[in-house]
């Protein structure tokens, strides 16, 4: 495992190293990629001067209410869905083709309806979301033995009571696979929505400096939002790691 | 039978439960936001007729189409040589699924830079959202081979290629499949989001071009078009998908 993780730093050093000489060989050319090292100096640039502070505050607080949102909307209603066989048939074939639908088309529609605001962005990202959490969680829950629920039925559980302790906590680590995939759903919902059309956040900002071919923040910025994900994300992993562990899955 | 009997009607009563959800919406919000259902299909009907249309159509399908094709072979090709090769696959699954999970949407200045604003970078753009779930599912699937099939082919002799063929492929086919199915979906998310952030053809240009003009007919028609595109295409490829993983566990069920 640990020989593995050496390879993995590895091949991201090569790759890093091989940019950093096309960059400073002029291969890549200046307008198009500053070198590696120039990516991360500026980001350290940005920042300790705090001018993007607003934008990244406000990028990262509309997907974390995307994902809040998402979460809690998707755990409740795949809870009510696992109940109602007709209705969770019936809303199969959305669920299935669900990813297939480019939902970023409906974004002009939510810009009519919220107005310019934070409001359709975070629609984006939860709409984005919501369904990669019911999906799993709905998994979870079919996953229940059934010898579970019949203690729980010994013991006169309320519907209530055997959510908290029984099925909720089985249903955990599909849930993970579901959170895993929201935070990054509600990133790109957001993140992207700000790309198309936006007043401010992380995505304007790179759009904008794009534009005005600023590389000295659209670079750092870039690296930013990819290493939050990837934190966020590898964060995660482990934490899903260790509970399936603890059932001794893996 | 009726299992499919009941898939249909199933998608019927959803349909119509969203076109009830739609009229609703459309009669609490009124036209200056949303079009009527019906209006909705009056002008999708008179859209696709149009000349420019057409134009724009094929500019959509020519960059998601080569931007497929490329997805789909470097994502079989990557991904049979990481199921192949145990170390190589190790190291690099839990970086592909990183690499998955990052917001794509950020790296599109980067391709314009690269690239050009034009075909290439919608099609780059594609290939960057669609190639990675093939590879992983085209991983997996060649991984979970099970290890009888690659002996017996190793005890018939057959060359790499004949194995990969006759064997391999064969084996491996349902999980590519639903690989496959993932990558088109994403693939056509990412060429038209290219067109929707930068681009001067294309649906989604046309669906900017739209939100500046305050056209909500056109908005309304093009997402719906969009829509019935990939959700049609979605499920025939989920109809193979469901069936072939079906054949799989009967075959399975009959070796055992």
């Amino acid at each position: 495992m640990k020989r593995l993780t050496l390879y993995r730093v590895a091949v991201v050093a090569i790759v890093i190293a091989i940019l950093e000489w096309l960059c400073l060989h002029g291969t890549i050319d200046r307008i198009t990629m500053p070198p590696p090292h120039r990516i991360v100096l500026d980001l350290y640039k940005l920042l300790a001067s705090g001018s993007l502070n607003k934008a990244i505050a406000k990028t990262l607080g509309n997907a974390s209410i995307a994902f809040t949102l998402a979460l809690i909307v998707g755990v409740i209603s795949s809870a009510v869905l696992h109940g109602h066989r007709a209705v969770r048939d019936t809303l199969d074939p959305l669920f299935a083709t669900y990813y297939a639908i480019p939902i970023f088309a409906f974004y002009p529609l939510l810009i009519y309806l919220f107005g310019l605001g934070d409001g359709p962005q975070i629609m984006i990202g939860f709409m984005l979301a919501v369904v990669a959490v019911i999906v799993n969680t709905l998994n979870g829950l079919d996953r229940v033995p059934v010898v579970l629920l019949k203690t729980a039925r010994i013991h006169r559980l309320t519907r209530f009571e055997i959510a908290r302790t029984i099925t909720l906590p089985y249903a955990m680590p599909y849930v993970l696979t579901g959170v895993k995939l929201a935070v990054a759903y509600s990133l790109i919902g957001v993140i992207g929505s700000e790309f198309i059309m936006s007043r401010g956040g992380m995505g304007y900002e790179i759009s904008f400096a794009y534009t005005s071919f600023d590389n000295a923040t659209m670079y750092p910025l870039i690296v930013l939002t990819l290493l939050a994900a990837i934190l966020v994300n590898g964060l995660l992993t482990r934490w899903e790691k260790v509970l399936l562990q603890r059932r001794g899955l893996r | 039978m009726s299992v499919r009997w009941q898939r249909v009607r199933n998608a019927l009563i959803l349909i119509a439960g969203i076109v009830l959800v739609w009229q609703i919406l459309f009669f609490m919000v009124g036209d200056i936001a949303i079009s009527s259902p019906l209006a909705t299909l009056q002008y999708t009907a008179k859209l696709v007729r149009t000349d420019t249309f057409g134009g724009h159509l094929r500019a959509t399908l020519e960059a998601f189409g080569l931007a497929y094709l490329i997805a789909v072979m470097m994502g079989l090709s990557l991904g049979f040589w990481l199921g192949f090769h145990k170390l190589s696959g190790d190291v690099a699954e839990p970086m592909l699924v990183a690499l998955y999970s990052i917001p794509k949407v950020t790296l599109y200045p980067i391709l314009l830079l690269s690239f050009g604003l034009g075909l290439s970078a919608k099609v780059a753009f594609g290939v960057l959202h669609g190639v990675i779930p093939i590879t992983l599912f085209t991983l997996g699937s060649v991984r979970n081979v099970r290890p009888i099939h690659l002996k017996t082919a190793r005890a018939l002799k057959l060359s790499p290629l004949d194995t990969v063929f006759t064997v391999l492929f064969p084996a491996a086919l349902p999980e590519i499949v639903t690989g496959l199915r993932v990558g088109f979906a994403l693939t056509l998310i990412g060429a038209l989001l290219a067109e929707m952030f930068a681009s001067q053809r294309g649906l989604g240009f046309l669906l900017m071009n739209a939100i500046g003009l305050h056209n909500v007919d056109l908005i309304m028609s093009i997402t719906l078009l969009l829509v019935v595109f990939a959700a049609t295409i979605s499920t025939i490829l989920l109809h193979i998908d469901r069936r072939l993983h079906h054949q799989a566990r009967a075959a399975d069920a009959l070796a055992m």
